[in-house]
């Protein structure tokens, strides 16, 4: 395999100079929809729940909010954004024309994407705090939690984009992959309470350690066991990273 | 400083390059001559280190391509067919992007973009979107990209398809320019007049191959002659008449509706050939009659 080398760090640059540009037009995906989602559920669903420990409902999903909109905005670039960038626009067959190589720009992508994780996670860790929402310095962690998250699932979504025919294709990947972990993976109702076959799913979906390191450090409810989910994050992370440089050298390279 | 060898892709079962040998010297423009299809632009992806060849060798600047991919490519100016500016950024931010591509430090990149963009009379767009260029400005300006880390060798995919004249003649001036200043120049292209004006020598390719390979005075004159005769006659007696030429040993090839003769040193002799004198003519050769004459042979053998 050939590896990538510090150059990625330019197509970073480059998509981050777009951003700074563009950045305006992001707004309601990374900041105003979760907070929409955190007040709707969090107020409305959560006038209805009472939890044993009497936690309030919309402190038990601010960490799981956290979790997967650093997925869905790792997911978004890494999906429609790249594959934009490398149909539509050519931008790639103009760079690897230049010292950078194929898996610069697509480690460059991925880093990119887990920045806007970063980003996202911060955003809402951020506002949640004003509301007094977070109540352990454990979440001062949450920005470096949300890279790794993003590294995670930019990753896996590169390797999607890497054998997509159609930009249509994404379809499949939110609505059979994507949404169901929002919904499956701990993040509004504890996993417990699903039937078997739904448990089981969910504790392979890469969301759900996700959510059980956030859920941590925005509690401060510390323990041994998360060492699991860290460990997980990281084994994932290791094969779809590399599993995506193949894929789209194969790709790319004609 | 470009060497081809033994080239050959294929994309499944079809064959794109078919054994290419090239080589481009210093200083030189070389032009690679020939139709859509030719495999032109397959070929400069692979000496740009874009596509890896099926089975053979380049080297450039005596660099085995394989090996030192990076080091090549930080050398050439590419600048391809299809419009591929980054439609996100502006047209400086377009070329100072590029030059960070390239590791050229910023205050530098930024002179150097302002110069290439005053060549090619765009300073005026600097701060403006790609989409609002037009056709000849995007052209103009991915010309000036290719430029910007000032290559040794630069590649040009059919530079001035698509241009007006006075954009056409500007690029033309400009490539000139950097022939003087001993640029080593690739150069595919279907214009004629590109290819024998602003090239030292002249590849024609045909179906993955190149079929020869020389100055455009030395092949015209070796395939066809400096003149053309050509002859406006009625299909039906074509073969008739090609027979007849061919028992005077005069060259002779059907090219659109009209019969092309070459290599005439005796016009009485023609003239006696043909029925009516009338529609006989005569003119300059091309490349393209050149091109025609080779590339009808092949398909005929």
């Amino acid at each position: 395999m050939i590896s990538f080398s510090w150059r990625f760090i330019r197509m970073w640059q480059r998509n981050s100079d777009v951003f700074l540009r563009l950045w305006r037009s992001e707004i309601p995906g990374f900041v105003i929809e979760p907070l929409l989602v955190l007040v709707a559920m969090g107020f409305g669903l959560g006038a209805y729940v009472g939890l044993v420990d009497g936690q309030r409902y919309i402190e038990f999903i601010t960490p799981g909010i956290i979790a997967s909109y650093t997925m869905f905005s790792a997911s978004f670039e890494c999906t429609y954004g790249t594959f934009f960038r490398m149909e539509f626009q050519k931008t790639f067959d103009a760079i690897i024309a230049t010292p950078l190589n194929i898996e610069d720009v697509i480690a460059g992508e991925i880093f990119w994407g887990a920045t806007r994780s970063m980003l996202t996670g911060t955003m809402i860790l951020t506002v949640a705090s004003i509301f007094h929402l977070v109540h352990s310095p454990w979440a001062l962690l949450i920005p470096i939690f949300s890279l790794l998250i993003g590294t995670m699932f930019s990753s896996i979504a590169m390797l999607f984009t890497s054998i997509v025919p159609s930009v249509n294709s994404f379809n499949y990947f939110f609505t059979l992959f994507i949404t169901p972990m929002f919904f499956f993976s701990g993040v509004f109702f504890p996993i417990s309470s699903f039937p078997e076959i739904v448990k089981n799913l969910s504790w392979i979906a890469p969301l759900t350690p996700a959510v059980h390191l956030s859920r941590a450090l925005v509690t401060g409810e510390l323990h041994w066991s998360l060492l699991w989910s860290l460990g997980l994050i990281i084994i994932l992370i290791v094969l779809f990273f590399s599993a995506s440089l193949v894929s789209m050298r194969r790709r790319l390279t004609r | 400083m470009v060497k081809a060898e033994g080239i050959r892709k294929s994309f499944g079962s079809k064959i794109v390059l078919r054994g290419i040998d090239l080589q481009v010297n210093e200083g030189e423009t070389l032009a690679i001559f020939g139709p859509n299809g030719a495999g032109k632009t397959t070929l400069i992806r692979m000496i740009t280190a874009v596509s890896p060849p099926t089975t053979g060798n380049i080297w450039v600047l005596g660099y085995d391509l394989k090996a030192h991919a990076r080091m090549v490519k930080a050398m050439l100016g590419v600048v391809p067919q299809a419009d591929n500016l980054d439609p996100d950024l502006t047209v400086l931010q377009n070329l100072m992007t590029f030059a960070r591509y390239f590791e050229i430090p910023r205050q530098e990149a930024r002179q150097r973009s302002m110069e290439v963009l005053r060549l090619f009379q765009l300073d005026d767009r600097c701060k403006g979107k790609i989409d609002e260029l037009s056709g000849g400005m995007k052209r103009r300006l991915l010309i000036a990209r290719g430029l910007i880390n000032q290559p040794r060798i630069l590649i040009l995919d059919e530079p001035t398809i698509g241009l007006d004249p006075q954009a056409k003649y500007l690029v033309w001036d400009k490539l000139r320019e950097l022939k003087s200043q001993g640029v080593t120049q690739l150069l595919p292209t279907q214009n004629m007049e590109e290819a024998s004006t602003l090239c030292d020598r002249v590849a024609i390719m045909h179906q993955g191959k190149v079929l020869a390979l020389d100055t455009p005075k030395k092949l015209i004159a070796q395939y066809v002659g400096d003149d053309i005769w050509e002859i406006e006659i009625n299909s039906g007696e074509w073969d008739k008449l090609r027979g007849k030429l061919e028992n005077n040993r005069l060259e002779s090839e059907k090219v659109g509706g009209k019969l092309h003769v070459f290599h005439v040193s005796d016009r009485e002799l023609l003239r006696r050939l043909v029925d009516i004198p009338e529609s006989l003519s005569r003119r300059h050769a091309t490349l393209e009659d050149v091109f025609f004459k080779i590339t009808g042979r092949t398909l005929a053998e």
